[in-house]
């Protein structure tokens, strides 16, 4: 490639997306920003409920929730037994499938069955999804609080400052960085089961705030060079109240959009780390914990990976879609 | 074009050292030791291992030690699989990583790119909403959960496939580990082509190939495709990394004596020469394959120039 | 295909209660609401309106570009030299895109392709077309570059768009229109993105190419000043409506329509000692949600109940000139009025 002279535009990769008529032709009128200032949310809530996928999501991920933070205590009152209850039979074969009691006649007792031990593994799905759900949560707000801070401090800054920072992130961006929580995990590994929690979280959090910080700071870069900040700045309104009133409010959605979306990858990460012993440790329990154990038995008691793996499947399956929904709700020029 | 190499070499050497750094550091800073187990050892016996691994010297010489097998890509001898040189079990360990991990790759990019594009082009048709509803399937749908469902349909049901073991390259041994790696490649490239090509199917550019005339297999493949494509290749850089984790549970499942298996034997023995060794390929092959992905972009995008 | 079928009292381009609706979250968006013209061969038509007015979706309908979803031609006929285009299938469409009916886009920054040599856009064009040869094509290509003025077009047919400055890539564009000899140019908005300075050479070399080639020219945009001196024939569209037609010299002269007359004033007049520029006050409306009266009838300074009420008829007023107003009787002879009166007093 030859080294040409020619300045060339600075770094475009994508051309926005221009619908060939209905921007062009149908925009709305400009200063349209402030007048929907309030509006916004109500409109993309609106959106977001036209959005079945987005709702089902929605409605899963409350339900299985809901389900985590009561059920355990539900089954111990309806059945008398928790999701640590080891029955004190001595049969040989102590897991069951689901809807089996142990003589093999139809049972309520245990719909997705027992696990080796003979635990119930309903009970234990549930006991996991408090953590699971609270690790991808957790983790989500520390690289939430990291990245914010990072990228609206680049962003606003700007300049010199901006471009160390930014390449910073590039470097990290590029590095295995999931080798290097497996190596922190593995030689830190804590002798309790919520010391080694709490450095999921940290390990978790602490790679996940890269994408946060690109998206605030871009955000925040276009923002305080747009014409309705400038027009505010112009006519004299208060720095405080154009970061308030203008540039937060229009990063909050993007912010919101991909937090959401970092829950599952990080509830994913969260499982791969389990699975390969290093992630939640017994006697606590998560989906990926318990998929991993049920893992070993897969040939005669598949039950024991698929429950624990479905349930898991079908919340981040949900949290992606009310993600995507979310986005498309918020970022109007992101819809198609 | 060589001076924009030359920067990012500039920046990759220190990044590629940091990481080093810092896998080391984690792996001194820790408390306990490789050789400490369950019981305790006798003092004398301590000294003695200290002694010829060099754990009595200061930090610095140890470090120093350490870098200097880095820099000349000689990783010393494993602690653990006594008398194997670090060097030889990534020599025998990467091709079978690297046979999973490109073949599951390609197969991603086959299937994601077809069913993407056909997903874009038929915006909002029945095909459009079961691939992408799929793809979602494909990202939410963990490896290791994949992986045993596949083995349980197709090798304890059907017999089609053996469950486990390295048979070789090619072999029939490699087709469940490879569709359970690129299960979720699929699913992010068929995402990222259909944002990609709808994207590109709404510019002004593709609407002048249009009012040329041209049959819309022409404006698709000759207009649309490249521009639509370029989200892909950017993904492959972080596509690269991700591969990696996606091994070492496939390798895992699988038992496959890959590298990202002996990487989680040797961080659970602290193996600290065969971990150096493992996260220093892996931080080259990485930050090289990125250096490659952008000059692939630069040459596919005439508009960008370094 | 036989290329000249001379009848349609040579009527190149016939445009008959042409509707395009677009189906959109906030509603039935109709974009283009019965519209109507005639261009006769050599002629050049202009289209004027604020954005939103429907014009640039108008010459989208013309050639079947219009995204589908969410747009859809809902009714009407457009009969290009004898053919209606909205029934022919697909595949002949295509062969009248580009060879016989060319468009030039706003946005000549975007309007080419980024990935793709310049020479091989053009050359796309006589390959699909004329059945040129590889060969045949560059060469055609690089002529084509020479006649709209492009420097050293040899070297330069092999560079990107991003290379060209955006007066040079709207050349190219109309290089690329022109390639295959149409007998339709549609230039929409053909010189908005673009310097003034530039602007009047692109309009210039448009001209001269339309001279020497005898091709129809249809010229959408939304400036006034632009079509003056350019056109024959002007149609004014607002809300997807035609608002006045008639002969570009008529409508400037005596224009039968208070919107048109909003327009004119507020085209900067450089003999004009007033520095302040008029504008029309409001804003165009919301097309999903048109009130059941005049849709102009929230801006209109002579604005009667009965605008509020009734949707306005289409009068008129002369031969060629028709408007679309309550008063447009009145309007015209006000402006007839005003004319006498300024002829008398620059006399």
């Amino acid at each position: 490639m030859n080294e040409d002279e020619r300045t060339p535009e600075p770094e475009i990769i994508h051309t926005p997306p221009e619908f060939v008529v209905a921007e062009e032709e149908f925009h709305t009128p400009a200063g349209e920003e402030i007048i929907a200032g309030t509006s916004l949310w109500k409109d993309a809530w609106r959106r977001l409920l036209k959005n079945r996928l987005a709702v089902f999501g929605m409605i899963v991920v409350i339900l299985v929730a809901i389900a985590s933070l009561i059920g355990p205590e539900i089954i111990k009152r309806v059945n008398g037994f928790g999701p640590d209850y080891i029955p004190s039979d001595s049969q040989l074969i102590k897991s069951f499938a689901p809807f089996k009691a142990p003589d093999g006649s139809f049972s309520w007792k245990h719909p997705m069955g027992t696990d080796n031990q003979g635990r119930d593994i309903m009970a234990r799905v549930l006991q996991g999804g408090q953590i699971s759900l609270m690790v991808g949560i957790i983790a989500t707000i520390v690289s939430l609080l990291i990245g914010v801070a990072y990228g609206a401090v680049a962003g606003y800054l700007g300049g010199r400052i901006d471009n160390l920072m930014m390449r910073f992130v590039d470097i990290l961006y590029s590095l295995p960085y999931i080798i290097l929580v497996i190596v922190l995990l593995a030689m830190f590994r804590s002798s309790t089961a919520v010391g080694q929690l709490v450095l999921l979280f940290i390990a978790l959090g602490s790679v996940s705030w890269l994408t946060m910080a690109r998206i605030v700071r871009g955000q925040v870069l276009s923002l305080k060079n747009q014409e309705f900040v400038l027009a505010a700045r112009a006519t004299g309104v208060s720095t405080a109240r154009i970061i308030f009133r203008h540039i937060v409010p229009n990063t909050l959605g993007p912010v919101i959009v991909y937090a959401t979306l970092t829950i599952p990858t990080v509830m994913l990460s969260e499982a791969f780390l389990s699975y390969l012993g290093f992630g939640v440790q017994p006697p606590l329990a998560s989906w990926g914990s318990l998929a991993s154990d049920g893992i070993q038995n897969i040939a005669i008691f598949p039950w024991q990976l698929i429950f624990p793996g479905l349930t898991m499947a079908l919340t981040l399956f949900s949290l992606n879609f009310l993600g995507d929904g979310l986005r498309d709700a918020l970022d109007p020029q992101m819809r198609k | 074009m060589l001076r924009f190499i030359l920067k990012r070499l500039l920046i990759t050497i220190p990044t590629i050292l940091v990481v080093i750094t810092i896998t080391w550091g984690l792996i001194r800073l820790a408390p306990g030791n490789f050789y400490s187990g369950e019981k305790p050892i006798p003092k004398a016996i301590e000294n003695n291992i200290r002694e010829k691994y060099g754990l009595n010297k200061p930090w610095y010489v140890q470090y120093g030690k350490m870098m200097g097998h880095v820099l000349v890509l000689d990783f010393g001898t494993s602690l653990k699989y006594e008398g194997q040189s670090v060097n030889g079990i990534i020599r025998r360990s990467l091709p079978v990583s690297a046979a999973i991990g490109l073949s599951a790759y390609l197969l991603a990019l086959l299937v994601g790119i077809t069913l993407g594009s056909l997903a874009a082009l038929k915006q909002n048709s029945k095909l459009d909403y079961a691939s992408m509803a799929l793809a979602m399937v494909g990202i939410s749908v963990p490896n290791f959960v994949l992986g045993p469902i596949l083995v349980l349909i197709f090798s304890l049901t059907l017999y089609w496939f053996p469950p486990a073991r390295w048979y070789g390259f090619p072999s029939r041994g490699m087709v469940l580990p490879v569709l359970t790696l690129s299960g979720i490649y699929m699913a992010y490239i068929a995402r990222l082509t259909r944002a990609g090509m709808l994207e590109v199917l709404r510019s002004d550019y593709i609407r002048t190939a249009r009012s040329k005339g041209l049959s819309e297999r022409q404006v698709v493949m000759r207009h649309a495709l490249r521009g639509g494509l370029m989200p892909v290749v950017s993904f492959t850089g972080p596509a690269l990394a991700f591969l990696l984790t996606g091994t070492v549970v496939v390798e895992r499942l699988f038992t496959l004596p890959g590298l990202g298996n002996y990487f989680i034997q040797a961080s659970l023995n602290r193996d600290e020469p065969l971990i150096i060794g493992i996260v220093s390929f892996i931080a080259i092959t990485l930050l090289l394959m990125n250096l490659v992905v952008d000059i692939a972009y630069a040459y596919l995008d005439p508009r960008i120039r370094y | 295909m036989p290329l000249s079928k001379m009848n349609n009292n040579g009527n190149l381009l016939e445009v008959t209660d042409l509707r395009t609706y677009f189906d959109t979250e906030d509603g039935i968006v109709k974009a283009v609401d019965g519209i109507s013209f005639q261009l006769k061969r050599g002629e050049t038509l202009g289209i004027v309106g604020e954005s939103g007015s429907g014009k640039s979706v108008t010459n989208l309908s013309i050639i079947r570009l219009v995204p589908t979803p969410p747009g859809k031609i809902v009714s009407g006929k457009v009969i290009f030299d004898g053919q209606n285009l909205l029934t022919l299938s697909n595949e002949a469409v295509r062969h009248i895109r580009g060879r016989r009916i060319a468009m030039i886009f706003q946005d000549p920054m975007t309007s080419l392709n980024p990935f793709m040599k310049v020479s091989r856009q053009l050359m796309e064009m006589t390959r699909l077309h004329l059945g040129h040869t590889k060969q045949q094509a560059y060469e055609h290509a690089i002529k084509m570059l020479e006649t709209v003025g492009i420097p050293d077009a040899r070297a330069r047919a092999n560079n990107y768009p991003h290379e060209f400055s955006g007066g040079m890539r709207q050349r190219v564009m109309i290089a690329m229109a022109l390639s295959c000899e149409p007998e339709l140019l549609i230039a929409d908005e053909p010189t908005t993105a673009l310097d003034v300075t530039i602007q009047a050479q692109i309009l210039e070399l448009i001209k001269r190419l339309k001279q020497a080639t005898g091709t129809s020219v249809i010229l959408i945009t939304h400036d006034l000043g632009i079509v003056a001196g350019m056109t024959d024939h002007l149609l004014v569209m607002y809300a997807g409506k035609i608002f006045e037609q008639a002969p570009t010299k008529e409508l400037f002269a005596t224009p039968g329509n208070p919107y048109t007359k909003g327009l004119l004033r507020s085209v900067p007049d450089p003999t004009a000692e007033q520095g302040e520029l008029y504008q029309i006050p409001g804003l165009p409306p919301d097309v999903a949600h048109l009130p059941p009266g005049c849709p102009f009838a929230a801006r209109c300074d002579r604005v009667q109940e009965i605008c509020h009420r009734e949707f306005p008829p289409f009068v008129q007023l002369t031969a060629d000139h028709c408007s679309l107003c309550h008063f447009a009787h009145e309007v015209y002879e006000e402006s007839r009025a005003e004319g006498a009166r300024s002829s008398e007093s620059n006399l």
